[in-house]
């Protein structure tokens, strides 16, 4: 159990968990975008050691893919789209810094219990690779619904992406066709988002998705 | 024969670490101040104000009841008894098997019990709020101090400090996230508890960011000597107990020959004058922080032990 592979793929899957935790804590817009390309390196890192125990070359591509696309050009694009915004400096409000921590730590809580039942007949890598990979989606989705700020939305969006990716490197045999129209989808995605986030600007002169509020049908009597 | 040499190593354990603390704080000023461009005190200094403080007349007001006078020693006492529970320079002492690290929770969270009694007693405002800010970070370290606790249990299979020490420097642990968070959370609570920057400013007399100080702000004389010793005791423990649980190696386990303890000893005395000089290196890298601050401090510190938790579980299975 305590072979080096083994605990290699543990450190750097407990890694990118803790990252995910982190991008939950911070409430800079900069230090997010950094946080985020870091967990995108470390899943690469995490990806190319499946490779390396599983021997499955493709895994390789995948990990390439996400290291230049998710590590490098959308942090990079996103550093330009904060500063043309002009929200670079801004201090998001969490809500709630300290229930939202809570929060996440039942969220991982869960996934572990849900994932230990199912995985049973699976080898212990694998279990624990679904547990993280599971626990990082939903602090994912838990980073889109906390935020207030369309930029971080979109970074919790991504960080819920890179747990798919984790998911999908440890189970065995993931054809390379899937992980390309992944990469894809999440470029067009990320251009989608972009193109999304300036029109709000336009719009509302602001990022703060609570401003969109307004627009809402049964909330119309309201200011 | 067999049980005084026992007896004599334990002792030297126990006297180490209270001839030693001092020191120890005074190696902290010494890097703090050079890193801040001044010459600073000799290292020795605190010793001599030890000294000094033990000839001082003791000032007391005049409505301090009995608790005032004897809170400094009881924290002394707890203290001194955890710190000298902590292996240092061998595992497997004669009165190792006491030395529980809950234990020594239970212990530290009497003292500071007296500590915020006494901060109390006399009845000034300072004493007041320095008590009520002393347990509200009391309230949040602890937890995340029992859960790096159990983590490091899970891992070792005890809590018992000299044979988690001993696992630790034989056994193959291998490399594990959960140990490093744990570590991390365990350097947060080590800052809280010991009043260090970015919590509390040891050297403030300032009296809107004092926690530690303004507790001990009416103690004078002997007493204030007492709480001083404490608090250096407290630092070294926290030191000793980092080196104990996380960079074991070095210290003397099974073979009990005069080498290879001076060797475990001067492992020791080298590792933790290495994290005497880190702290202030540390220290003057981040600003003190706001008290509405703290629960986000340390409830960062208590997210990562109870992360290094779950993570135990997920390689272990339930």
């Amino acid at each position: 159990m305590t072979s080096i592979s083994f605990d290699v793929a543990h450190l750097l899957a407990g890694s990118m968990l803790v990252l995910s935790f982190l991008l939950l804590y911070q409430d800079r817009i900069t230090a997010t975008l950094n946080v985020f390309a870091l967990q995108a390196i470390m899943l690469s890192l995490a990806v190319a050691w499946q490779a390396l125990i599983q021997e499955a070359p493709h895994l390789m591509v995948t990990a390439l893919i996400a290291l230049t696309v998710k590590g490098f050009v959308i942090p990079a694009a996103l550093h330009r789209i904060v500063r043309r915004l002009g929200i670079h400096r801004e201090i998001e409000q969490v809500i709630g810094g300290g229930p939202t921590m809570l929060t996440g730590l039942g969220l991982v809580a869960l996934s572990i219990l849900l994932v230990m039942p199912v995985g049973q007949g699976v080898s212990l890598l694998t279990r624990e690779d679904l547990a993280f990979a599971l626990a990082v989606i939903l602090l994912g989705l838990l980073m889109m619904i906390t935020r207030r700020n369309a930029v971080t939305q979109i970074i919790g969006f991504m960080s819920l992406e890179n747990g798919l990716v984790l998911a999908a490197s440890g189970a065995k045999g993931m054809p390379l066709v899937v992980e390309f129209s992944v990469a894809f989808s999440i470029l067009i995605a990320f251009i989608v988002f972009g193109v999304f986030v300036f029109r709000i600007r336009e719009r509302f002169d602001t990022v703060d998705v609570s401003a969109l509020d307004r627009f809402r049908g049964e909330r119309s009597d309201h200011s | 024969m067999e049980l005084i040499l026992e007896l004599a190593a334990q002792t030297v354990q126990m006297f180490g670490v209270l001839v030693i603390a001092p020191f120890l704080l005074g190696i902290t000023r010494k890097v703090k101040a050079r890193l801040l461009r001044r010459i600073g005190p000799p290292m020795f200094q605190p010793y001599r104000d030890l000294w000094k403080l033990m000839h001082k007349e003791a000032v007391l007001a005049h409505n301090a009841s009995w608790l005032y006078r004897v809170a400094p020693y009881c924290v002394f006492a707890t203290t001194w008894v955890a710190a000298a529970l902590v292996p240092t320079y061998s595992t497997g002492l004669i009165f190792s098997w006491s030395a529980d690290l809950i234990a020594i929770v239970a212990l530290l969270a009497t003292g500071r019990f007296a500590l915020a009694l006494a901060g109390m007693d006399v009845g000034t405002a300072f004493g007041g709020i320095g008590s009520s800010r002393e347990m509200m970070i009391a309230s949040l370290a602890e937890p995340a101090m029992l859960l790096v606790v159990f983590t490091v249990a899970l891992v070792a299979g005890t809590t018992q400090l000299s044979t988690i020490a001993a696992a630790f420097t034989e056994a193959h642990v291998g490399l594990r996230v959960s140990l490093g968070l744990a570590l991390f959370a365990f350097v947060f609570v080590g800052i809280a508890e010991n009043a260090r920057i970015p919590i509390d400013n040891p050297a403030t007399h300032l009296e809107l960011t004092m926690v530690h100080e303004a507790m001990v702000l009416e103690y004078s004389g002997r007493h204030l000597a007492m709480i001083e010793a404490a608090a250096a005791l407290k630092l070294t423990l926290y030191f000793s107990l980092l080196v104990c649980l996380f960079a074991p190696f070095g210290m003397a386990t099974t073979d009990r020959s005069i080498a290879a303890l001076a060797l475990g000893g001067a492992a020791y005395l080298a590792k933790i004058a290495l994290l005497a000089a880190l702290l202030p290196i540390g220290e003057t890298a981040v600003a003190k922080m706001r008290v509405f601050r703290y629960p986000i401090f340390l409830g960062g510190a208590f997210a990562a032990a109870a992360l290094a938790v779950f993570l135990l579980f997920v390689s272990r299975g339930l």
